[in-house]
């Protein structure tokens, strides 16, 4: 049962909404304060390649984020887009950056897919305890994390 | 706070200060800003167009993926018209981020804005490179 719940239309402008939410959430759970910068950026990136998924594929759903209080500190980040978005491999970031010409000579700024990429990449650097499943009603993933309580 | 852009120059050399929060939200405004530079010239769209640009981001509160994407896509077009992008920053919050992506082997990283002169010491943007702007991609 999470302590708190949150969902947000699938907009970029909310995204910061959700890390205030779960960093004040975090505090209050007791998560050591400097581990505190690390949940901001963690739950930033997992909402904003929801919101990614969410625009890519045109739905309107909320991104759906459940805090949850325990022997952790628990973040669900739930998505709803499709099947083909799951991430079974998480790109290395300067790979990317590697091998991006082809985008960059068209396109001067890397495609959001790299940034997507980037994000997942960030969150595994940066997260211990990192699961990205697909979601238990067989749409969209779930990105799960945890931190200790001191 | 969200996010303020203020060109500058140090050392005849453009700077472009970031102030605030670099993000998924942010970061098309961040990524037009950079474009304007490199396509046309400095904050008042006065040419020329921008070669050897410097960063300064000692007052970013938070920078994510979706911001160094737009960090990288610079860095690729200026390197890509013969220019330069040197970043600074000294805070050990932002700099993981750098770390941590493996980022920092490819963006040259300084800690003040006088240091990022030293960094690229031969680029001069006073020379004006070609004087027409870019038309055609090398």
């Amino acid at each position: 049962m999470p302590t708190v719940r949150l969902g947000f239309s699938p907009a970029p402008a909310h995204v910061r909404t959700a890390r205030l939410v779960a960093v004040a959430v975090a505090r209050r759970a007791g998560v050591p304060e400097e581990l505190l910068d690390e949940v901001r950026l963690a739950v930033g990136e997992a909402c904003s390649r929801a919101v990614a998924l969410h625009q890519l594929y045109h739905r309107k759903e909320l991104v759906d984020v459940e805090m949850t209080d325990g022997p952790r500190f628990t973040v669900r980040v739930h998505d709803r887009g499709p099947a083909e978005s799951r991430a079974d491999a998480l790109p290395d970031p300067v790979e990317l950056v590697a091998h991006s010409e082809d985008i960059v000579t068209a396109e001067p700024f890397p495609a959001a897919t790299v940034a997507v990429g980037m994000g997942l990449a960030l969150l595994t650097g940066l997260v211990d305890d990192l699961e990205v499943t697909p979601s238990p009603d067989g749409t969209g993933t779930s990105v799960r994390m945890s931190w200790p309580i001191a | 706070m969200e996010l303020s852009l203020q060109t500058g120059t140090v050392a005849g050399r453009t700077v472009l200060r970031v102030t605030g929060e670099i993000d998924v939200y942010t970061a098309p405004e961040l990524r037009q800003r950079l474009l304007a530079l490199i396509e046309r010239g400095d904050g008042d769209g006065a040419p020329p167009p921008v070669r050897h640009l410097v960063i300064d981001l000692s007052k970013v509160e938070f920078l994510d993926s979706t911001g160094l994407g737009v960090l990288v896509g610079g860095l690729k077009r200026l390197r890509a018209l013969g220019g330069t992008l040197v970043l600074v920053c000294a805070q050990a919050r932002i700099l993981k981020i750098f770390q941590i992506t493996g980022l920092d082997g490819i963006f040259t990283i300084v800690p003040t804005e006088e240091a990022a002169v030293a960094a690229e010491p031969a680029a001069e943007d006073s020379t004006g490179d070609q004087s027409a702007p870019p038309a055609t991609d090398r």
